[in-house]
C-alpha cells in the first residue's frame, strides 16, 4: 500500500454526520430559564409557601417519573427535564396557599396519569401539567380558591353594598370583580385599567406564578427569540383574547392580564407534545384556546378558563394536524 | 461589473442553517496532488451501467485513453488519468460500500499533464460529452450526455447552472467559479445550444460573492448571474428551480417538466474542456479539509486512493470522527481509506468528533417539537414517515409521501432526540420501490 493507511478505527453511520447541538435537556433549560424571573418574583412576594409549592409539585412529578421508570424497567429520563418542567408548570399555575400535599397530588396526577400512561415523553395528548391543575380544581374546588374570600360561588358571594366600592371586597380576585361588574351591567362603573399596573408588576391575588405579567411576556419572549417556541400560539391566543373581551365589552388588555391567560399562552398551550405540527395549525390552535377562554370566562361558571381552553384544544391537535398537513414540494398543479 | 447580478426573490420553506466551514479551504488555490503510487480507477464512478475494461494486465496506457466503455446510454466512459502500466484489473471498495471492477495503473515516474490523448471531437456536444466521460459533479453522478438529450416531448427553457455548494466544508465548486469562470461560462454556452434553452442562470449562494462577481465580469448578455441566500439544501435540484424560475417540479416528474435543466458548474467547466480541448475526465478538484494539516483544494486523478490524498493534505491531524467522502449531509463515511477518488466525489472531510453527530442509542421519542417538518424543503412530516417506518408500516410512511423525501437529512440534522429520520425515510423509500410502490 501506498503512503498513508487507514487508522485502526473508523467510525461509520449513514449519513447526516452532523447535528445540531439542540436537545431536549437544552430546550427544557431555556423553558426553566424563561419561567425562572416569575418564579422567583413569585417566591420573594409570597415567601415560604411557594417553596413549598414548588418542592411539592415538582417532587411529585419527578419522583412519579422516576419511580414509574424503575417500576417499568425504562431507562431513566429525568435528565430530559420534562418532569422537572411539568412540576414547575403546575406551581406556577396555583395559588400560593395550596397545601403541599394537593400538590404532590398535582404533580402525581400530571406524570403519572397524563404522561406515563400514555407511554412517556411524546405520546400523550393532553398537557401534563394542566390535567395536574385540572384534576386539583375539579377535586377541591373550595381549596383551590383560598384566595377569594367567600366559598361558594363567585355572582352571588359579591355582595357590593350600595354605597360602597369594589375594593372593599377584601382579596376577591379581579376577574371576580369583573364578571360580577359584567353581571350587573357595568353597574359598578369599575375602570379594568387601574389593574394594568398591579396585575404587570406585582398582583399577589392569583397563582403564584403570575405575581409579575411583564416576567412571563419578557421569558415568553426570550423563548420565541431563541426559537424555542413558535410565536403563532401566543400571538393568536393573545390575540383572541383581547380582540373577543373587546367585542364583548369588556377591557382586552386586563383581560389578557389576569386569570392565568399570559402563562397559558406562552408556556402551557406550547407545550411540543400537545400543540400541533404545523405552522398554521399552531396558529389555528392558539386562536382556539383563546376563543375557548373567554368564551369560558365570561359565560362559564369559573372565570380562570385557561386550564380547562387549552386542555380542550389539546383534545383537537390530532384533528388540526390533519386539517393543515403541509401541502408536500410538489404537489400542486402546474401553474401557467 | 459588480452588483450586476440578479438576486432570488424566492427561498424554498425551510431548509438549515448549519455551521458552512469553509473558511479553512476557501481562500486556497487548487494545488495539484501528488500522483500516487498506484491509481485504481473504478469502471463504475456513475449512475447506470458499469464499464467494461478494454485494457488488460500488462497494457500500456496513455494519459486519457479509454480504459472502458459500454454500449448502453445511461453510462459514460472511463480514461487512463495518468500514463503508467496496467498491473491488475479487479475489485475495489467504493466509499458506499459497493465493490466494483476497477482498472489499477501504477503511474509512470514522469508525468505530463499537459499532453494526453485527445477525444473524438467531430459529433454533436452530447456525443462528445459522452466520449469525454463526464457526469455529474455534484455528487450525484449521472452521466451529463444523457440530461443533454432531453425526451421529446419536453422543451427545455431554462439552464441553471448550479454553484450553490450547499454542502458544508466542500469548496470545490467555489474555486473552479472563482479560477475559471470562463470555462464554466463557456460550459454554460454548449449545454444551452445543445439543449435548446433560451435562458441560462448560474445561482451562486451568497456566501460565494466573489464567485459570482468573477463570472459576472466574464458573463456575456446571454448568461445571467443569481445570488441566492444561502440555506442548505440550496443547492438541491428542485428547491434550486424553485428559486430561479419559481416552479415546482410536478410530483412524480422529472425535473424537464418545469422547462429547466439544472446542471453543477464544474459539469459545465468540463463540458468546455471536452469540447474546446478534447480532455476527456481525468482528474477533479477535491476539498480536504476538516482535521487535516494543510487544509486545500487539491486537483486530483481520478482512482487516487483517499488514504493518499490525505496524505497530500499533511495527514490526519489530531482527533477524527466520521472520515466522510463528499459533503457531511449526504455523503459517506469511508471504512476504509484505500476507496479511491471517483468523478462525483467533491470532498474528503476529517470531521473532529466534536462535530461528528452523535451515535444513535436506541429509539428515542419524539416529542413533536416539529423542527423536522418545519426544516423539510419538500414540506413533508418526516416525524410521521419515520414512526410509521419504525414499525415497518411501509403504507402508513406512503400515505405521508415517504417518496418525495429528497434525502437531504435536515430533519435528522434538526432532532433534539435524534431520531434517526432520513434514515428511517430512506428504508421506507427502498422498501416501497421494492414493492413497486409508485409515486
Amino acid at each position: 500500500m501506498s503512503a498513508g493507511a487507514t487508522p485502526a478505527r473508523m467510525k461509520v453511520a449513514a449519513s447526516p454526520h452532523i447535528a445540531a447541538r439542540e436537545n431536549v435537556t437544552h430546550i427544557m433549560f431555556w423553558v426553566v430559564a424563561a419561567l425562572a424571573p416569575a418564579t422567583l418574583w413569585g417566591v420573594w412576594n409570597m415567601g415560604m409557601v411557594a417553596v413549598v409549592l414548588l418542592a411539592s409539585c415538582i417532587g411529585g412529578s419527578v419522583g412519579t417519573e422516576w419511580i414509574w421508570n424503575r417500576i417499568a424497567k425504562r431507562s431513566q429520563t429525568l435528565w430530559d427535564g420534562s418532569a422537572l418542567v411539568t412540576g414547575l408548570l403546575l406551581a406556577l399555575a396555583l395559588p400560593p396557599r395550596t397545601p403541599w400535599w394537593m400538590g404532590l397530588a398535582g404533580g402525581i396526577v400530571a406524570i403519572g396519569l397524563a404522561k406515563m400512561l400514555f407511554g412517556g415523553l411524546g405520546w400523550n395528548l393532553f398537557n401534563p401539567a394542566l390535567v395536574g391543575r385540572a384534576f386539583l380544581s375539579v377535586s377541591w374546588m373550595g381549596v383551590l380558591a383560598d384566595v377569594r374570600p367567600f366559598p361558594g360561588g363567585w355572582y352571588s358571594a359579591i355582595d357590593v353594598p350600595a354605597t360602597g366600592s369594589l375594593d372593599a371586597i377584601n382579596g376577591a380576585t379581579r376577574l371576580a370583580i369583573a364578571a360580577a361588574d359584567r353581571a350587573a351591567g357595568g353597574a359598578y362603573g369599575i375602570d379594568l385599567a387601574r389593574y394594568y399596573e398591579p396585575l404587570l408588576v406585582r398582583n399577589l391575588e392569583g397563582s403564584f406564578g403570575e405575581v409579575s405579567g411583564l416576567l412571563l411576556i419578557a421569558g415568553g419572549l426570550l423563548l420565541i427569540a431563541k426559537r424555542i417556541i413558535d410565536w403563532r400560539i401566543p400571538a393568536g391566543y393573545i390575540a383572541t383574547v383581547a380582540l373577543m373581551s373587546w367585542a364583548f365589552g369588556s377591557d382586552p388588555l386586563f383581560n389578557v392580564l389576569a386569570g392565568g391567560v399570559l402563562l397559558g399562552a406562552f408556556f402551557m398551550a406550547t407545550d411540543y407534545v400537545t400543540s400541533p405540527m404545523t405552522r398554521t395549525g399552531r396558529l389555528v390552535f392558539g386562536c382556539g384556546c383563546g376563543l375557548f377562554n373567554v368564551v369560558a370566562r365570561f359565560f362559564g361558571p369559573m372565570p380562570e378558563a385557561t386550564t380547562f381552553a387549552i386542555l380542550f384544544m389539546n383534545g383537537l391537535v390530532p384533528l388540526i394536524d390533519r386539517g393543515f398537513a403541509p401541502r408536500t414540494f410538489g404537489w400542486v398543479k402546474r401553474r401557467g | 461589473m459588480r452588483g450586476r447580478h440578479a438576486v432570488a426573490t424566492r427561498v424554498f420553506k425551510g431548509g438549515i442553517h448549519p455551521a458552512d466551514c469553509k473558511d479553512a479551504t476557501s481562500a486556497l488555490a487548487v494545488t495539484r496532488a501528488p500522483v500516487p503510487q498506484i491509481l485504481r480507477v473504478p469502471l463504475s464512478q456513475h449512475l447506470g451501467a458499469p464499464c467494461a475494461p478494454t485494457v488488460g494486465k500488462g497494457d500500456r496506457v496513455r494519459r486519457g485513453q479509454v480504459i472502458g466503455d459500454v454500449e448502453a446510454m445511461v453510462s459514460a466512459p472511463v480514461h487512463a488519468p495518468a500514463s503508467g502500466e496496467v498491473v491488475e484489473i479487479g475489485g475495489v471498495l467504493l466509499a458506499s460500500g459497493a465493490r466494483v471492477q476497477a482498472v489499477s495503473i501504477a503511474p509512470d515516474e514522469d508525468q505530463d499533464f499537459d499532453r494526453f490523448e485527445s477525444i473524438e471531437r467531430s459529433g454533436s456536444v452530447p456525443a462528445t460529452v459522452r466520449a469525454a466521460g463526464i457526469v455529474g459533479m455534484g455528487g450525484a453522478a449521472f452521466p451529463t450526455a444523457v440530461k443533454l438529450q432531453p425526451p421529446k416531448d419536453m422543451t427545455v427553457r431554462t439552464l441553471i447552472l448550479n454553484g450553490c455548494e450547499c454542502e458544508p466544508y466542500l469548496t470545490c465548486d467555489h474555486r473552479t467559479m472563482l479560477e475559471h469562470p470562463e470555462w464554466v461560462i463557456r460550459g454554460a454556452e454548449l449545454i444551452a445550444s445543445a439543449v435548446g434553452a433560451t435562458r441560462t442562470v448560474i445561482a451562486v449562494e451568497d456566501n460565494k460573492r466573489d464567485a459570482a462577481a468573477a463570472l459576472e465580469e466574464r458573463a456575456g448578455s446571454a448568461v445571467e448571474v443569481m445570488v441566492v441566500p444561502t440555506r442548505y439544501p440550496q443547492g438541491a435540484e428542485k428547491q434550486l428551480i424553485w428559486a430561479v424560475i419559481g416552479s415546482e417540479v410536478p410530483h412524480g416528474k422529472l425535473p424537464a417538466a418545469t422547462g429547466a435543466l439544472v446542471h453543477n458548474v464544474s459539469t459545465a467547466a468540463a463540458v468546455a474542456d471536452a469540447v474546446d480541448r478534447g480532455r476527456p475526465l481525468m482528474e477533479r478538484v477535491v476539498t480536504v479539509t476538516g482535521n487535516v494539516r494543510t487544509p486545500g483544494n487539491y486537483l486530483t486523478l481520478l482512482g487516487t486512493p483517499v488514504a493518499d490524498l490525505i496524505e497530500a493534505a499533511g495527514g490526519l491531524h489530531g482527533e477524527y470522527g466520521r472520515i466522510i467522502a463528499g459533503g457531511p449531509m449526504t455523503g459517506m463515511a469511508l471504512a476504509d481509506l484505500a476507496v479511491p477518488v471517483v468523478k462525483g466525489m467533491g470532498g474528503i472531510v476529517v470531521l473532529d468528533p466534536g462535530d461528528t453527530a452523535p451515535a444513535v442509542h436506541g429509539d428515542q421519542p419524539c416529542i413533536r417539537c416539529s423542527r423536522c417538518s418545519d426544516a423539510c424543503p419538500m414540506m413533508l412530516e418526516p416525524f410521521a414517515i419515520g414512526i410509521y417506518a419504525n414499525r415497518a408500516d411501509w403504507d402508513g410512511a406512503h400515505r405521508f409521501h415517504a417518496l418525495d423525501c429528497i434525502e437531504c437529512g435536515c430533519c435528522s440534522y434538526v432532532c433534539p432526540t435524534r431520531r434517526p429520520l432520513v434514515q428511517l425515510i430512506r428504508r421506507a423509500k427502498q422498501v416501497l420501490l421494492e414493492k413497486g410502490a409508485s409515486l
